[in-house]
């Protein structure tokens, strides 16, 4: 069987890579994408714990994590359609005033 | 752990690709992968039923949200003019040492917890794991000691909803 820690590592650079995505690009789209990929390092954290403490309560958060993922995606996306159709533009750097 | 170790370098390597690709087509597809590899491992952690959720929901639907407003601005020319990863300078840089630094911050609170006698890191569990594979189980405790928050996620989703729909509507 494979040690936890195996999976708190595997979990740790899916989160970093991430990060990554949200600091450097400048697509809305790609940056909520790589929202889910944290969002699925953080699950893989959960259900490994909830496995390793003989628990099912870590698959139930995992369940609760998709639901709101796809919560933010929804509005997410909206977002996204309603930028572009205001500036033509996907770019979060074109998106800098308030109210237009 | 051979399949550990397989799904695990799918898993980093299809996440990459996500977050360096330029076509955001191309990023929807191969985070399709990677969660497919994220399956993989639920079923190695005994949660089949985790696994099938994730490529049901998540593979199956909410990436299909994606690939249709992919699709649907048309966004293959994205990262133009001042974009993408032609970012450059500065910001870049920035973004890449933060990035590394929480990856090094991660790394390092994991081992520290294993050093300072956190032993069960290192170990396999104690227990077996076929009675967390039970739909039963899982059904049992979600719906009696998780039964608010259930609830409150289906309130959640009808904001969600009806946030989607106004935002996304066109004004007349």
């Amino acid at each position: 069987m494979v040690p936890l820690g195996h999976y708190l590592f595997l979990s740790a650079v899916l989160f970093a890579v991430g990060t990554v995505g949200v600091f450097l690009r400048r697509n809305v789209i790609t940056v909520l994408l790589s929202i889910e990929v944290m969002l699925n390092a953080v699950n893989l954290a959960f259900i490994a714990f909830g496995r390793f403490q003989g628990s099912v309560h870590g698959q139930v958060i995992m369940f609760f994590v998709v639901t709101v993922a796809a919560a933010e995606a929804a509005v997410g996306l909206a977002l996204a359609i309603a930028l572009f159709r205001h500036r033509e533009s996907l770019n979060p750097d074109a998106f800098t005033s308030l109210k237009w | 752990m051979l399949l550990f170790l397989l799904a695990a370098a799918v898993a980093v390597a299809a996440s990459l690709a996500v977050v360096l690709g330029r076509n955001p087509m191309h990023s929807v597809l191969l985070l399709i992968v990677s969660f497919a590899a994220l399956a993989a491992l639920y079923i190695g952690l005994d949660a089949p039923f985790a696994a099938v959720v994730q490529i049901i929901i998540y593979a199956g639907a909410i990436m299909v949200l994606f690939l249709f407003v992919v699709m649907l601005l048309n966004a293959h020319r994205e990262d133009e003019g001042t974009g993408g990863a032609a970012l450059g300078g500065r910001p870049l840089a920035a973004g890449a040492a933060l990035a590394i630094v929480l990856a090094a911050e991660l790394a390092w609170a994991v081992l520290r917890t294993r050093r300072a006698g956190g032993s069960w890191m290192g170990a396999g569990p104690e227990s077996d794991g076929t009675a967390l594979q039970s739909v039963r189980t899982l059904g049992g405790v979600l719906y009696s000691e998780y039964s608010l928050a259930f609830e409150v996620t289906s309130l959640l989703i009808i904001v969600a909803m009806v946030g989607a729909v106004v935002l996304a509507r066109r004004e007349s």
